[in-house]
């Protein structure tokens, strides 16, 4: 949350209210209990996990032609984990 | 590009950056974030989007940040449909005068259900009645969710939220689901689709082809919320593909009235043994639990008979004959 300094009143803020920092500066990492892990061995990279994670927390890079987790965003859910067809992430406790 | 040559792969999709940035409010697992996530992948220039009140537009603009990496604005929560007639005007206003030049505008409208079925509909029923150029998406977590899990529209027969709760008076929601894309296909718009997040590729693409359309796109997209479903937060994409596999949310799209059955369902329709029984889409979640008690057991077979009813009748506009 914005930190009681920075607080503004109603007479500092813009009036159509803009909302100017981007939410990627809010990291929602620390919300999870439990977190995804991969099993290099088991992933078939077929990126189903990516498409599927609601807070966009897994990447792909394709230097790397890989995927990887950003445990900054990550919630927990266990959607990734649920959805991967090799089994191959398990969500494991924080 | 046209749509329906828009051959794309997961690694298009994969590669395009998230227009709905991570750091948003959204609860763990919900899958209207995914919604917003996979709708902005299929943008294909400047785009404005306007979001009623409801979840994603809270979770997703919590002052001074938000999760829009496109123009947005936030509109009361009966006038989506209305904000977007008005931009898609003001543009038209602005590129006559000459003030603006170059690409076509793309506008979006964005609401839930209660912000749709409900009390968005009369401006939404209006902005198509007058043709004006935008895609409207419901995102449809069957409830009022932001305010607390009451029931709308588009709340299922049987399912308990905090103004129809399941108890020794009533079994939940007394009433079955208001067929609202069926409502909006008979305005005779140029698009209506349905939509899951499971069918990942059939949803942007719909997505898309809402966006290339002349005139007025609706597309109804099946949104599981684990907070008010009581459900698990990784099986909100399991849920998503039951929705499908059992026709309680069968996918199609309706083009000026007239309708067609989209693969995933199309499937179904051609092998009926693979339809799935709802009992096993209901077990998933806490707010059909009482639904599995004997005082109410009945209504499984009621919402089964229904789901059977619906489809029957859509395979019927869809030209297919069982
Ligand atoms: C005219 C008006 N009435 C009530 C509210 C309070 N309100 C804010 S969000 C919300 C519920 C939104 O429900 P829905 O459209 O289904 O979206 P969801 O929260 O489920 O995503 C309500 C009732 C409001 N903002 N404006
Ligand atoms: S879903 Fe599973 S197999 Fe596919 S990329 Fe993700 S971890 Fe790898
Ligand atoms: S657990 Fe959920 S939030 Fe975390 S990476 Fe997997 S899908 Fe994304
Ligand atoms: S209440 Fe439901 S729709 Fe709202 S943010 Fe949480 S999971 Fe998503």
């Amino acid at each position: 949350m914005t930190s009681k300094e920075e607080e503004k009143s109603w007479k500092e803020i813009s009036i159509a209210a803009v909302c100017w920092k981007p939410s990627t500066d809010f990291l929602t990492g620390d919300w999870k209990t439990f977190k995804p892990v991969r099993d290099l061995g088991k992933c078939i990279r077929c990126l189903l996990c990516v498409m599927f994670c609601p807070d966009g927390a897994i990447h792909w890079i394709a230097e790397k032609g890989d995927i990887e987790f950003d445990y900054n965003y990550c919630k927990g859910c266990g959607i990734c984990a649920n959805e991967c067809p090799t089994k191959a992430i398990e969500m494991k406790i924080e | 590009m046209d749509s329906e040559k828009w051959g794309f792969t997961v690694k298009d999709i994969v590669e395009k950056p998230d227009l709905f940035m991570s750091g948003h409010r959204a609860c763990a697992g919900c899958a209207p974030a995914i919604v917003m996530r996979l709708i902005m992948k299929a943008v294909r220039g400047p785009t404005i989007v306007t979001t009623a009140t409801g979840c994603m537009e809270i979770v997703s603009t919590l002052y001074p940040y938000t999760s829009w990496a496109v123009p947005w604005l936030h509109t009361a929560f009966e006038n989506a449909a209305a904000n977007a007639s008005g931009i898609e005007s003001a543009i038209k206003v602005l590129r006559k005068k000459g003030r603006i030049k170059g690409e076509h505008v793309d506008v979006i409208a964005i609401a839930g259900d209660g912000g749709t079925y409900d009390i968005g509909f009369q401006a939404l029923s209006g902005a198509v009645e007058r043709g004006h150029d935008f895609l409207f998406v419901l995102y449809d977590n069957e409830a009022y969710m932001n305010t607390g899990i009451q029931r709308s529209g588009g709340t299922p027969l049987g399912a308990a939220t905090t103004t129809s709760p399941a108890g020794q008076v009533i079994p939940g929601k007394l009433e079955p689901k208001k067929p609202i894309a069926d409502i909006m296909a008979a305005h005779e718009i140029p698009y209506v689709a349905t939509a899951s997040p499971y069918y990942w590729r059939d949803l942007i693409t719909k997505a898309r082809k809402g966006l290339e359309v002349e005139g007025p796109a609706f597309l109804h997209v099946f949104a599981p919320c684990p907070r008010g479903w009581r459900s698990d937060s990784a099986k909100s994409i399991e849920l998503s593909r039951l929705a499908v596999e059992t026709c309680i949310f069968p996918l199609w799209e309706c083009i000026r009235g007239e309708y067609q059955l989209s693969a995933p369902s199309k499937v179904i329709a051609i092998e009926p043994q693979r339809k799935k029984p709802v009992k096993e889409y209901l077990a998933m979640q806490g707010r059909f639990r009482h639904l599995f008690t004997s005082k109410y057991e009945n209504l499984i077979d009621e919402i089964q008979r229904i789901t059977d009813q619906r489809w029957q009748n859509l395979l019927k506009k869809c030209g297919i004959t069982s």
